[in-house]
């Protein structure tokens, strides 16, 4: 359960989860920080909103399960993980080195927090297709999140679970795409498309919804309609968003599935988000 | 000489055509025990004191005997319909809940299609998913996409990964429930169907990572797993007639090997070694028998019975296990010649 009694906003969680992943790119001179910036919003009404946790303890048994199969966010669960109170603060000083908790990219064995090892894209949502029957059978209300990119819809496996879902009618399956046209070789559209994203999960026999990713009320509303539907199917919440979000001067690179951040860059970052702190 | 591929052949007369290219095709010789369908009963049968196991299939229960469980107990079983992918990851995931799950599809299918997912999902992870696939090795004679000649190949290399090759229906049985009561994930190979019964005049009782010396003798030492530990055991017998004391080591875990009972066995001096699998000639269980003798400094004659690195022809099986040398009559002609 996020934390009781707390009155802090969900724009002030995103605002700090974005600067737990700017310090731990600093920390490495590099990763994958452009994602990061763009799916804290998300992140933030996941872990502040959506989801049923208990920070001390994340093998327990009535948690709602997150997901990541794109290993590489990492960074990103690493920051909204640190905000959760999952993993201390100061941990985010050893991100990516040697014997670390917190590996480049993301590993059930190394995170508390970290439900499956992703990295091999295509795989995050047929494991939660068995959490879920899983889940069911013993008559648990808990949910599974599966958190995918665009990208990673390029997958065959991507679909083979989303067709299984449906058949098994999942309803305790909420997947979220990070949709921010963005993959290794350039724009997600034009690389392969999974446009038209929401039709095609509809006819998969989905329930489907795209919001603006970045937009912390609507992704809010979002989740919670995905939450409350009655209907025996599972939901997707398509989420676009803008990578490096929050950082101008990253938003505006063209090169942004890998940033390369210059040494003084980082502390411009960090100022940067300063400046968009909500008040 | 064999006809090109290409080449049309002539009609054969009716009554001297064997049966081709069956997609299931039954390994037992003519008047030999069998029971019918081991690991699906067996399955069953555990099902009632073990309430974590779950069954998957992708399309392929009754082909790979799980229908018997299904029928069993239908509330437990997932027909997961023909995607291998969601199959094994989904498998992943029902044992992050704690459940034990067997999934079944042809080897060829788990090995070739589902590798990254058996991989990542399931052995890094050392889930406790038992995989447990029909048609290995050269079991059906509807060609390359169905024979799973290179199955240990792929999966020796996977670490946590414990590989079985069971031998006949008594070796099934117990191998199903043993692989139920380990933890950590299993791939199983699957003799399924009506399965030979023969390892029970040996006294014979299964035991992950464990070879059984079956039969002493003192010329020939076979190292054999899965059906071609019958077919060595047949040709043991043959072989008697020529004065050729043939032993016979059965090896139903190919990792871990057992490295002890290997090694003291190949140690005893003057025995030829002669490695049988079911298998493509690498990187199967007669590539592991080797490395380890010669990591352990053992040096004997050595030689492997297994099937050539090619693509294999369809036919009717009993054709093709002679052409490729892995029939009872190949055996004992290959010995011979390499006792002379």
């Amino acid at each position: 359960m996020p934390r009781a009694g707390s009155n802090v906003s969900l724009a002030e969680r995103a605002y700090r989860i974005r600067r737990h992943a700017v310090r731990m790119g600093e920390v490495q001179g590099q990763g994958y920080v452009g994602q990061a910036l763009g799916v804290a919003d998300v992140l933030a009404v996941a872990y502040f909103h959506a989801l049923r946790y208990r920070p001390d303890d994340t093998q327990w048994e009535g948690r709602d399960r997150f997901l990541l199969s794109i290993g590489h966010y990492a960074i990103a669960l690493y920051a909204a993980l640190i905000e959760a109170g999952v993993l201390p603060e100061e941990e985010l000083e050893t991100y990516g080195t040697d014997d670390s908790r917190m590996p480049m990219s993301g590993m059930a064995a190394y995170t508390p927090g970290m439900e499956i090892t992703g990295g091999s894209l295509g795989h995050g949502l047929g494991i939660a297709v068995g959490m879920c029957l899983g889940l069911k059978r013993k008559q648990s209300d808990s949910f599974v999140y599966n958190l995918l990119s665009d990208g990673e819809l390029g997958e065959g496996s991507t679909w083979e679970a989303a067709m299984s879902a449906a058949h098994h009618k999942l309803d305790n399956l909420i997947a979220i795409v990070d949709f921010n046209n963005q993959q290794a070789d350039g724009q997600s559209t034009a690389t392969l498309s999974s446009e038209p994203v929401t039709d095609k999960f509809e006819a998969f026999g989905w329930h489907a919804q795209r919001v603006d990713g970045n937009d912390i009320e609507a992704v809010r509303a979002a989740f919670d309609i995905a939450k409350a539907l009655k209907e025996p199917r599972p939901r997707v919440i398509v989420c676009d968003t803008l990578m490096a979000k929050g950082v101008p001067f990253l938003e505006a690179r063209d090169i942004t599935h890998f940033i390369r951040v210059e040494p003084h860059e980082w502390a411009l970052a960090l100022e940067a988000l300063e400046k968009g702190r909500p008040q | 000489m064999r006809l090109s591929k290409f080449a049309p052949r002539q009609a054969i007369k009716a009554g001297e055509r064997k049966t081709t290219s069956a997609m299931i095709a039954s390994i037992a010789a003519d008047g030999v025990a069998t029971r019918n369908a081991p690991f699906g009963h067996t399955l069953a049968r555990l099902a009632h004191r073990r309430p974590g196991i779950v069954g998957l299939t992708a399309d392929l229960a009754k082909y790979t005997d799980l229908h018997v469980f299904a029928q069993e107990h239908p509330d437990r079983f997932y027909q997961m319909g023909m995607a291998e992918q969601v199959l094994m990851s989904a498998a992943a995931g029902l044992a992050r809940e704690g459940f034990t799950p067997f999934a079944t599809t042809y080897a060829v299918f788990a090995s070739r299609r589902a590798y990254d997912f058996i991989c990542m999902a399931i052995a890094e992870e050392n889930l406790d998913v038992k995989i447990v696939c029909a048609l290995p090795g050269l079991t059906t004679g509807y060609g390359p996409s169905h024979q799973a000649t290179e199955d240990i190949a792929i999966f020796r290399g996977l670490p946590n990964l414990t590989i079985i090759d069971p031998c006949d229906a008594l070796d099934v049985e117990q191998a199903t429930e043993a692989i139920t009561d380990h933890k950590g994930p299993v791939y199983m190979r699957l003799l399924r169907g009506k399965v030979p019964v023969v390892l029970d005049s040996y006294g014979y009782q299964f035991q992950i990572g464990k070879a059984r010396l079956l039969r002493h003798g003192s010329d020939v030492l076979f190292i054999s797993s899965g059906l071609m530990t019958m077919r060595v055991l047949e040709a043991a017998k043959a072989l008697e007639a020529d004065r050729i004391g043939c032993a016979v080591m059965h090896v139903p875990t190919i990792k871990p090997l057992d490295a002890e009972a290997i090694r003291t066995a190949a140690r005893q001096s003057g025995r030829m070694v002669v490695v049988a699998e079911n298998h493509t000639i690498i990187g199967g269980l007669g590539e592991g028998v080797a490395a380890l003798l010669m990591r352990e400094g053992v040096t004997q004659v050595f030689r492997q019975i297994a099937l050539p690195d090619e693509f294999l022809d369809a036919g009717a099986l009993p054709t093709l296990h002679d052409r490729y040398g892995i029939s009872t009559a190949e055996i004992v002609r290959r010995i011979r010649e390499w006792t002379e």
